[in-house]
């Protein structure tokens, strides 16, 4: 037994774990981190990243169908679905190669294997039967989650999937059941619809995408529904029936229930933070909702422990995580200006087709905190650079406090928009008012002069609608 | 080389101030006689005069610092064309030097290159503490100043928690309710009939005159004494001097003033003030005399005016009443003093009782002259009257002492003549 000691140890190298490290060593600190299955965590394996590789496969798919529509003749137009799955594979690949040099470069130490807190400043690293154990003087648990499992719905890897299986299909599933409209479900019911599958989307709430401002919950059905996606709402899915080749699905909707069979159920109804195997059982560490709870430093309530990313609470996203991987660290270290995340400044992104982006809260939520508002919108039809791209459907929607100019949320619908609402956030987080986006000149011809739009709509002074 | 600005003594006596406002911005031009800045003592704002020509580089001591000893280095002017880089070699410019000198000694300050601690590289990350900007800028966001503005909170009174120090939304709803309040309640009482005031916002003048008249009123221990006079010799007496070959005319309160003053010769005990360890009598009778200006009270001082003649007197108050109230006096022309008349006979106040002006330990209100039916030999007669109000400060004036300088006062002012001896 080998016992090695660090400033820190983090459980996990996702985009939180693998972040905190190197933030940590860039900061003078000795740093390991521990990883049980693949640097990069699910984010850069199994999460954003091959999705998204996945969606372009199908963007590309849909341009080339529509190729004639810009004068471009394609004589025929097919996929590759073994080609699309290797190329999402090798991105990941590539890019979990190169967290594996960053941590290198910036010398810090990994840890194959399970960690686990072993008390007080010490993490039990086992991998093959042997453990090893590392102390530190703080330790980051960074260990995600996992896709979360109903009962009844429980992916089987053949017929009912999770996003893993779903994301390296070796056929195409001429249709498909997807259980869950948050921006997994949605990215998934896209991409193959988009290869052809017939696809149908459960929710159990009233809309799709809940979390996002109900406007644009609405606009992304319509559009879903016109690309020929089945959309229920307010429906839940009681039971699956796994035959052989197929699965038939009890869907209840208001009060009655129907039946659906389809090749493969694609399970997205959340997900489920790691916390049995950390060893937290007799620490102080709190679990509340299934999530580590943590204050605004991602401390927990045993000291010298830290958690981050998906293991506290929402919103699950990888910039979450990496950025409180460094809030995190630079407490650790003493760094002066260190400031609190507020979740009302991180941006919420899905990559379907149409994208949907958001920031801060959605009118309903800003309208229920009683102020008086100013909302503004701009739709795609009325922007020169959409038309151009042949994508004028979307809208972009601005709210903010009628007294104060404060940007309360902004919400968009449309080509490109997730690549936009960074705009928004940095207005955001320099407390800029509507004077100052209004001011901000914004380039011509380009899809961002909508979020300016939008803005000048809000004061009923929009130029181009 | 950059011209350094310092904390002036703009009294004798002063060893520090507060800086209550910057009127020029960094990065602003300069001329020679523009006014940079206004200096606080306990007695009065003083408008700090540039020197020389040239662009005011850096703030060093910002809006509203108090204790400001007096040689501090308070801001760096770079003479014109200079450029900005030889900020940078000015040592004391530096925002650590600068901290050092603020606490430099008056004494030891001005010139001498003061062995200041060379700026360490902040490399160490150890305090989390927030550096707050040194310059007079205000680091805030646009939504935290938009708040700011419409609470009526001050930016300078917060401590920012963004990057930097930056004052953000929630350091401005924060702020302090007190200071919050006003404009919640404006907001309120606006909602219910559309203006129900108007904010008018305090100038440092305004907030000079309410901290020394409350701490006045709060901390001395005022009594108060009147007395009548009868007017009608001096009344006479006026009216004569006016019909002189080269007459004069002559206010009734120039001869308040010269009798006052003639008083307090007599009566050295009243033109004094209280300090902890002693009681500070003045050798000079310096008579600070209240003047009515559109931005608020102000007092300058008759000096030495028991040795003044009425006509010097009288053309000394007009034209300090004129200056001042056209904002140009100089602040060794209000400072000091060592008694205080407020007259608003002019308004045809009958009588009044004023509140003391600090350090001084007294101040005569005159009320207006006016006949009045008086007995007088047994029967009933006419008089022309003038009813005068003592507020004294008890720790230095006792009540027979401020009775004796009233009686006093009285019997200068029946008898005109031995004002014009
Ligand atoms: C299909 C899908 C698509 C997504 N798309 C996006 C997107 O577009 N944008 C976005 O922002 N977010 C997206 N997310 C969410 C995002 O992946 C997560 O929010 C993010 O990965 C969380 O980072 P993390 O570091 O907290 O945890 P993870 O990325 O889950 O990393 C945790 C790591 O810890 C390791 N680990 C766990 N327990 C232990 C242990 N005991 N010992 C050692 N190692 C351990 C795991 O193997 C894993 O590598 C998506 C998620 C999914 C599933």
């Amino acid at each position: 037994m080998t016992e090695k000691s660090f400033d820190i140890v983090v459980i996990g190298a996702g985009p939180g774990g693998y972040v905190a490290a190197i933030r940590a060593a860039q900061l003078g600190l000795k740093t390991a981190v521990v990883e049980r299955e693949h640097l990069g965590g699910i984010c850069l394996n199994w999460g954003c990243i091959p999705t998204k590789a996945l969606l372009k496969s199908a963007e590309v798919l849909r341009q080339a169908q529509h190729a004639a529509d810009y004068g471009i003749e394609v004589a025929q137009v097919s996929f590759n679905l073994a080609q699309v799955v290797k190329r999402s594979r090798a991105i990941s690949a590539q890019l979990q190669a190169g967290v594996k040099h960053l941590l290198k470069k910036n010398k810090v130490e990994v840890f194959t294997g399970s960690g686990k807190l072993a008390g007080a400043g010490k993490v039990a690293v086992s991998q093959d039967g042997k453990t090893i154990t590392l102390t530190a003087r703080h330790i980051i648990l960074a260990a995600g989650a996992r896709a979360r499992i109903m009962p009844g719905l429980e992916p089987d890897g053949q017929r009912v999937w999770s996003y893993k299986e779903a994301m390296v299909p070796e056929a195409m599933p001429k249709s498909l059941l997807v259980v869950g409209s948050g921006a997994i479900g949605i990215e998934f019911a896209s991409f193959y619809r988009t290869l052809g599958a017939e696809v149908t989307v459960v929710e159990v709430l009233e809309r799709i995408l809940p979390v996002e401002d109900a406007e644009i919950s609405a606009l992304a059905r319509k559009s879903f529904e016109k690309q020929g996606i089945k959309v229920l709402t307010a429906a839940t899915v009681k039971s699956l029936k796994r035959g052989t080749e197929n699965v038939t699905a009890a869907i209840e909707s208001a009060g009655k229930e129907s039946q659906l069979t389809v090749d493969r159920v694609i399970v997205a109804v959340g997900i489920s933070a790691n916390t049995e195997k950390l060893g937290l059982e007799g620490t102080k560490v709190r679990i509340e909702r299934g999530h580590v709870v943590v204050n605004q430093w991602l401390e927990t309530d045993e000291p010298g422990v830290y958690a981050i990313g998906d293991l506290t609470a929402p919103p699950w996203l990888a910039h979450k995580a990496s950025h409180e991987a460094v809030i995190c660290v630079e407490k650790i270290a003493g760094q002066a200006d260190v400031h609190p995340l507020d979740i009302m400044k991180i941006p919420g992104c899905t990559y379907s087709h149409p994208q949907i982006a958001s920031i801060g809260l959605s009118e309903e939520k800003a309208r229920a905190g009683g102020r008086e508002l100013k909302v503004g919108r701009f739709p795609f039809q009325a922007n020169g650079k959409a038309i151009a791209l042949g994508e004028a459907e979307g809208l972009i929607k601005t709210i903010f406090d009628a007294k104060t100019g404060e940007l309360i949320g902004a919400h968009m619908i449309g080509a490109e928009v997730t690549e936009l609402i960074q705009g928004y956030a940095i207005a955001k987080t320099l407390e800029t008012t509507e004077a100052e986006l209004m001011n901000t000149v914004f380039p011509h011809p380009t899809l961002s002069e909508m979020m300016h739009e939008s803005v000048l709509d809000a004061y009923g002074r929009v130029i181009h609608f | 080389m950059p011209i350094e600005i310092r904390m002036p003594a703009v009294s004798p006596s002063m060893t520090e101030g507060s800086l209550a406002r910057w009127l020029k911005k960094e990065g602003e031009t300069v001329k020679a006689g523009d006014l940079l800045a206004e200096i606080e003592t306990d007695k009065a704002i003083v408008e700090l005069v540039a020197e020389s020509a040239g662009t005011l580089a850096r703030i060093v001591v910002p809006d509203e610092s108090n204790n400001v000893q007096v040689g501090a280095l308070i801001a760096v002017l770079l003479a014109p064309g200079e450029p900005a880089a030889s900020l940078a070699q000015s040592s004391t410019a530096t925002p650590a030097a600068a901290a050092a000198a603020a606490h430099a000694p008056a004494t030891a300050a001005p010139s001498a290159p003061s062995a200041s601690p060379a700026p360490s590289a902040p490399s160490a990350p150890s305090a989390p503490s927030v550096p707050s900007a040194p310059s007079g800028r205000i680091l805030a966001s646009p939504l935290a100043r938009r708040i700011a503005a419409e609470r009526g909170v001050q930016l300078a009174s917060l401590r920012g928690s963004g990057p930097n120090g930056r004052i953000v939304r929630l350091d401005v709803e924060a702020a302090p309710a007190a200071e919050a309040a006003p404009a919640a309640a404006a907001a309120a009482a606006s909602s219910i009939s559309a203006a129900a005031y108007e904010e008018i916002p305090n100038s440092s003048m305004r907030r000079m005159i309410a901290k020394r008249l409350s701490d006045a009123k709060q901390s001395i221990p005022h009594y108060y004494l009147t007395i009548d006079c009868v007017i009608d010799a001096l009344q006479k007496l006026r009216q004569e001097i006016k019909d002189c070959p080269d007459g004069a005319k002559l206010s009734v309160n120039d001869f308040v003033i010269k009798a006052a003053a003639l008083a307090l010769q007599k009566l050295p005990g009243v033109n004094a003030s209280w300090t902890e360890a002693a009681i500070r009598r003045y050798s000079s009778v310096d008579v600070a005399v209240a003047v009515a200006t559109p931005t608020g009270l102000i007092t300058p001082i008759v000096r030495n005016a028991e040795r003044k003649k009425l006509t010097q007197i009288s053309a000394e108050v007009k034209d300090l009443g004129l200056r001042a109230r056209a904002g140009k006096l100089a602040a060794e022309e209000y400072q000091g003093g060592g008694f205080t008349i407020s007259n608003l006979g002019m308004y045809g106040i009958r009588e009044f009782a004023a509140i003391i002006n600090p350090p001084q330990s007294a101040i005569l209100a005159v009320g207006a002259a006016e006949q009045r039916a008086v007995v007088k030999d047994g029967a009933l007669a006419i008089a022309t009257m003038m009813t005068c109000t003592l507020s004294a400060d008890h720790r230095v004036v006792d009540g027979a002492l401020g009775a004796e300088y009233l009686a006093a006062f009285k019997k200068l002012i029946e008898h005109p003549l031995s004002l014009l001896l």
